[in-house]
């Protein structure tokens, strides 16, 4: 029996590669950082609730999770005037029509961060929108390729362009190949965006003054977009884990005594 | 004696005339007598109550604020994700309870081929506990479709659509299952109804029967040993002690609060099991129109989707689906007749010689990799493996009665290790 188990314990573990055509960026959501989730809320409110409702939740549970008294909610934050602060969070966007613009009906984003396993995926999307002038809306996504959906955000981020890119070459030892006499950095011209991804730069440059925000604010602002939907995606996170640790305290507790009173049941047969 | 106790007595007295509780409470508890050796692995019978229960009563719960309809059922969970008291709760209970149930009951399944517990005189017991294997799987496929999201959706369809491979009534057979031309909201209705009422039924009858015929030739030990054979002047077996309470409290007790600190660890902190308890595709609506990029089976089914996969060509004038159909039910039903494929002399992996112990490591191997391989997409090098490792989930059956019989055994003791 030990052999087979000692065997056993060989086996691989098993790990869940998402695919994506490009790699993910990093982002460590945080929420207990109640001021970047009421950010996310508002930037949210403000610019994708007209065509991506959150149906799934309540106005109020969201106003209470964020601490944000409901006046102020309703004031700032409910832009339907039939809603009541216990509605759910739900849009008039006809499916129809959206399906005529956009060439799709925008999903419902309540649920979007587990869908995609994580808030990291939703984060990258809104930081590669870049101008192609072959889509209807002049604006393409290097994660979701065609996409329908405008570069809503593109007033505060700005016109980022996907062009060819001077990097370093490679050379035959791995490193980067420098000028045998002057040590300079050797450079050659790429334009593939995956081959420039995977050199460890970004194909995407900002055009300059084309954004109201800098880019590290941008980034903060999709950092809370992105914490928000989060949130949202499994609202009793933090009450869950909060409960979990106690729950788990007691049972570590518990079992102490448990363990001493079964040995007083089997010590006579032992 | 007290006037209480007298009374109590009294009680007792007039109950016993009538039903015999005091007869069965010693039968199945104080006077059933098990080897004293038990170890570690005989906690998973115990276990695999516990979370029948847990099912059971959680179960109950959702179904209060569950919408079967194919309308509602997708938001009717996030309803009780969301807006019912410790929803959240009852609804990851059931989840990971589901998880958690088949963990356990692999784990049974495993003691009781390593130290032989399905030979003879227990029988009846290891195809009782086949039978409850296969109602739980049906019992798990039923409730997958309840959440109603894209995974459910796709899975059910896949699955259903596997009766449509048996030749001439396959396809009005996966049409009769349905009640529709797909996976619809009729299905969904006659799912939720054999997934509450119906194999729930089923299960607990066959799980009463399963403990009823353990008790009736008692329990078998990590030796093998026939406790029943050594008895002392009072004909109660040497090396055995009452279940109750020295099991239930000795042993059976701390084992369920180690059991539900792990299972509360994963409920609380990591209910989606990082994909694979609760499939991400599966927070999106169930959508016709949207086939997930891959269409994987929760993990305790993807050992036997692997074996399905595996079959990948025409034999005989019927399709590669077919095969496969075949081979997964050949793969769930082969361990029925277990018992009478052993041939050893010996019960427990302890006193049985190297060819059990190689087949019983390459099986559990070969039944790991099926597993992985049944979560990720088939490549021709994949299925080539997976091809390999069915051979020896099925060689590790049908061999059995020659290389149990021709392998040299060791002797077994008169009487029981202790641990």
């Amino acid at each position: 029996m030990r052999t087979l188990i000692a065997l056993l314990l060989f086996i691989p573990g098993v790990a869940l590669a998402a695919s994506s055509s490009i790699p993910l960026h990093d982002m460590e959501p945080d929420l207990d950082d109640k001021a970047s989730l009421q950010r996310g809320a508002q930037t949210y409110m403000n610019y994708c609730m007209g065509c991506h409702s959150l149906k799934y939740q309540r106005y109020q549970r969201t106003a209470d999770d964020l601490g944000i008294p409901h006046d102020l909610m309703m004031e700032h934050l409910v832009f339907d005037p039939d809603a009541s602060i216990g509605a759910l969070m739900e849009n008039t966007l006809s499916a129809d029509m959206a399906k005529q613009w956009f060439g799709a009906v925008p999903p419902d984003l309540t649920l979007y961060t587990a869908l995609k396993g994580g808030p990291e995926y939703f984060y990258t999307y809104m930081r590669t929108f870049y101008e192609d002038p072959t889509r209807p809306f002049g604006m393409n996504n290097l994660l979701f390729e065609n996409v329908g959906m405008p570069h809503v955000l593109l007033g505060l981020q700005g016109l980022q362009r996907k062009g060819c890119m001077q990097v370093p070459a490679v050379a035959p030892n791995g490193g980067e190949m420098r000028d045998p006499l002057t040590g300079e950095p050797i450079t050659e011209e790429v334009c593939d965006h995956q081959e420039i991804i995977s050199r460890g730069y970004n194909p995407l440059q900002l055009v300059e003054g084309t954004g109201e925000l800098t880019p590290e604010e941008y980034d903060q602002v999709v950092y809370d977009l992105a914490n928000f939907l989060y949130y949202t995606a499994d609202p009793s996170r933090q009450e869950r884990e909060r409960i979990g640790v106690f729950v788990l305290l007691f049972l570590a507790f518990f079992y102490v005594f448990t363990q001493l009173l079964g040995r007083e049941y089997t010590k006579e047969f032992h | 004696m007290s006037a209480l106790q007298e009374s109590f007595k009294n009680v007792m007295d007039w109950v016993d005339a009538r039903l015999p509780v005091t007869e069965t409470y010693e039968k199945h508890m104080s006077k059933y007598y098990a080897p004293k050796n038990f170890n570690f692995w005989y906690l998973f019978g115990v276990l695999a109550t516990v979370v029948l229960v847990n099912q059971l009563l959680t179960g109950i719960w959702l179904t209060m604020s569950y919408v079967p309809t194919g309308d509602g059922a997708f938001a009717s969970i996030e309803y009780i994700m969301r807006d019912v008291e410790y929803g959240w709760m009852l609804r990851y209970m059931h989840s990971t309870g589901a998880s958690a149930f088949f963990f356990v009951v692999y784990l049974h399944m495993f003691r009781g081929l390593a130290y032989g517990s399905y030979q003879k005189p227990r029988e009846l017991i290891w195809i009782l506990g086949m039978l409850i294997y296969i109602a739980l799987m049906a019992e798990g496929f039923f409730g997958y479709l309840l959440p109603w999201g894209n995974m459910s959706y796709w899975a059910g369809q896949v699955i259903v659509s596997l009766a449509g491979a048996i030749p001439v009534v396959g396809d009005s057979l996966a049409t009769w299952v349905r009640g529709d031309f797909n996976i619809s909201g009729i299905t969904l209705n006659r799912f939720f109804a054999l997934h509450v009422v119906l194999i729930p039924l089923v299960l607990i009858v066959l799980v009463f029967l399963h403990i009823l015929a353990l008790h009736e030739v008692g329990s078998n030990n990590p030796d093998g040993i026939d406790i029943k054979k050594n008895l002392d002047a009072d004909g109660k077996p040497v090396d055995g002690v009452p279940f109750h309470p020295h099991y239930t409290i000795g042993h059976d007790l701390p084992g369920i609060v180690l059991f539900l600190f792990f299972f509360c660890g994963v409920m609380f902190f990591w209910p989606d099991g990082g994909g694979y308890f609760i499939e991400h595709p599966n927070y999106e609506p169930a959508n016709p129109l949207k086939t997930p990029e891959l269409i994987a089976p929760v993990w305790y089914y993807t050992p036997f989707y692997s074996m399905l996969r595996a079959a990948t060509f025409p034999l005989f004038g019927l399709d590669a689906k077919f095969w496969g159909l075949v081979v997964m039910a050949g793969a769930i039903a082969l361990p029925i007749v277990l018992p009478w494929l052993d041939r050893s002399p010996v019960r427990s992996i302890r006193y049985k010689g190297m060819g059990s112990k190689l087949f019983l490591a390459v099986f559990i191997v070969a039944f790991f990799i099926l597993g992985y391989l049944g979560t990720k997409h088939p490549t021709a090098e994949r299925t080539l493996v997976a091809q390999i490792c069915t051979a020896i989930y099925f060689g590790y059956f049908l061999l059995m009665p020659w290389y149990t019989k021709v392998e040299k055994t060791k002797p077994v003791p008169e009487r029981v290790t202790m641990p």
